[in-house]
């Protein structure tokens, strides 16, 4: 499977999603003019992905900072990982930031995945 | 050339660091916030603090790029959106203003008196329900950049719809983040 790697950038996030290598990562700042259209493809991925997956994926997100458009797409992509089976979540935060923590316990009361919550 | 003055004393009488009018776009509100954040870092302000304001303004000035559409009235006059952003010693003042039709007012005001009336929990609870429901906007929003600012900033939302014709209203916007 193709591997899915963007450059992060002042306003959208370093992604990489690598099948052979267990890799899958979202991290940075996320404020995209068009949040769909950016996560567009990372769904699209999942979506293939979720057909054929590793016994166990862990999804790190290491985010920095993301606006409420992006939120709801990253809604969107905590969704597909509830129909892959194994996935697992790690949510890392820094430590002095209470928001970014609340945002993943939010999340994680919304999927239907694990979660594990760590500081950076 | 007073003008330039008066203008420079308004903006200290009311302590602001920051003031941009005219066209609004991505680009521009990139530049923005890395104006904003350099000022804040080169005051020595807490990681903490930096973030709720960056994160309210973020919101704010992307209401603008999708909603804030300018006022041409003929060729000579025309009204765009202002942002600006003020300093005091215990709190930090995120204000925005542009012109929007009259017949928008009022559900827009429903909107923002909804915010204003939740507490804390309220607030959570009304951000969980719009984004299990919500689907992006044509103009890319999520309908929940209110709800987030009120919450990252914990104080009540100020607003203000100024007539301006017959057709037009002036929304000001201000929100306010504590220091302490």
């Amino acid at each position: 499977m193709e591997i899915l790697n963007l450059e992060g950038t002042e306003d959208t996030p370093k992604i990489i999603l690598d099948k052979a290598n267990g890799i899958f990562e979202i991290s940075g700042r996320s404020l995209p003019e068009d949040s769909a259209e950016f996560y567009q493809p990372v769904l699209d991925w999942l979506e293939t992905y979720a057909a054929e997956p590793n016994p166990s994926s862990e999804f790190v997100f290491k985010l920095e900072y993301f606006n409420t458009a992006s939120s709801k797409l990253i809604l969107d992509v905590l969704s597909k990982l509830e129909d892959i089976s194994g996935a697992k979540i790690h949510w890392y935060f820094h430590e002095d930031d209470e928001d970014m923590e609340e945002a993943g316990q939010e999340f994680s009361e919304l999927v239907e995945v694990d979660f594990e919550f760590s500081t950076y | 050339m007073k003008y330039v003055y008066d203008l420079h004393k308004s903006m200290r009488e009311q302590n602001l660091i920051l003031v941009y009018e005219g066209e609004f776009t991505q680009e521009i509100t990139k530049s923005v916030l890395s104006m904003a954040e350099r000022n804040m870092d080169s005051m020595g302000e807490e990681s903490s603090i930096k973030r709720k304001v960056f994160n309210v303004m973020v919101e704010c000035l992307q209401n603008i790029v999708k909603h804030g559409e300018g006022y041409k009235v003929d060729e000579s006059v025309s009204y765009d959106a202002v942002f600006m952003i003020g300093k005091k010693n215990d709190e930090y003042i995120i204000a925005s203003g542009n012109p929007l039709y009259n017949v928008d007012v009022e559900k827009l005001k429903c909107k923002l008196d909804q915010v204003n009336e939740l507490d804390k929990d309220g607030l959570k609870q009304l951000y969980k329900e719009i984004i299990k429901s919500t689907t992006i906007s044509e103009k890319g929003g999520a309908g929940l950049g209110f709800v987030d600012m009120a919450r990252k900033s914990g104080r009540k939302l100020e607003y203000e719809f100024i007539p301006m014709d017959n057709e037009r209203s002036f929304f000001a916007l201000r929100t306010t983040i504590g220091r302490e």
